[in-house]
């Protein structure tokens, strides 16, 4: 079965996040004053799998062994068919 | 005794690195591409700096994943050296040779300057020919330098004399203005727990001679050089 897969890397909460803080100085100089605003990294990938859960595993997987430094990323997986 | 200066796609510092070692020290040392591996055992390793896999994903992410690295982490095991350098502290980092990360700079642009070092620890292997406490002058050229562990772990690098090196003024003050990137503590310098792996983001092969304008870094090779000749 194949999967589309999309991988969401995030800076951990509290972590100090410099190019969303640059990013929003950006913003407020153009006018757009925001309160909150933080950057992530997604990853799109199709994945050949058994099933939901084994392509969730295999995400994980990937997450924990390269897409993600667990000192200072969360990750969120989401998984369609 | 020989050394090995570790080559991946992007490093920049890697024949800087050997010149310090045989032209500068007098040691023997081989540049090794990654994708060759390692044909002997080395008495040290260097992870050079530059930009590895075009610091893709994250510095040093794709380096560290690399099957070279392998044999790099069990010669470390075995109680030898390893000196990660910039890029090369990126890389010991993120394959666990010490804890934490060098992430993005607190202002998130590449800084290129010298700065002041102070020696917090001059027991280790690469440190031993300083004086604690000493004021030493190296570059930095990093955007991915600001030292980021959880403060548990931080606090144990403190306790256990583990922090090599911390950015401070010329007067030896570890203060906030002192601090280019934003790193915890001032940490610049992070020993692992047997003290065998140093990873700096200063670039002492960058000042290993006068000539360059400061010879302070060429302390850390003799240093490594003085522990192998004491095995």
């Amino acid at each position: 079965m194949k999967y589309k897969i999309d991988i969401t890397i995030s800076l951990k909460g509290g972590m100090l996040d410099p190019e969303a803080r640059a990013i929003q100085h950006a913003l407020s100089n153009l006018g757009f004053n925001t309160e909150n605003l933080s950057t992530a990294r997604v990853f799109k990938i199709d994945l050949e799998a058994e099933d939901k859960d084994a392509a969730r595993a295999r995400s994980e997987e990937m997450c924990e062994r390269l897409l993600a430094n667990p000192v200072i990323h969360s990750y969120t997986i989401e998984v369609r068919e | 005794m020989r050394f090995a200066v570790l080559q991946f796609g992007g490093s920049n510092c890697d024949r800087d690195a050997m010149h310090v070692l045989e032209d500068v020290c007098g040691v023997e040392a081989d540049l090794v591409w990654y994708k060759d591996g390692f044909s002997r055992d080395y008495d040290g390793i260097i992870i050079p700096g530059g930009f590895s896999y075009g610091d893709y994903l994250r510095a040093g992410a794709i380096a560290t994943r690399t099957p070279v690295m392998k044999d790099v982490i069990s010669h470390a095991r075995s109680g030898r050296l390893v000196l990660g350098i910039c890029n090369g502290a990126q890389i010991s980092a993120e394959s666990g040779l010490v804890p934490g990360t060098f992430t993005t700079n607190e202002y998130p642009k590449f800084i290129c300057d010298r700065v002041y070092l102070r020696v917090e620890n001059n027991s280790s292997p690469f440190t031993s020919l300083y004086e604690k406490g000493e004021v030493i002058r190296m570059p930095i050229a990093h955007k991915e330098g600001r030292y980021v562990a959880p403060d548990d772990i931080v606090e144990k690098l403190e306790r256990e004399n583990r922090v090599a090196f911390k950015f401070c003024n010329e007067k030896g003050e570890v203060t906030l203005n002192s601090n280019p990137n934003g790193t915890m503590n001032n940490i610049t310098g992070v020993l692992s727990e047997n003290a065998n792996v140093l990873a700096m983001m200063p670039h002492p092969e960058r000042a290993a001679e006068k000539v360059l304008g400061s010879d302070d870094g060429k302390r850390i090779f003799d240093s490594m050089i003085a522990h192998i000749e004491a095995q």
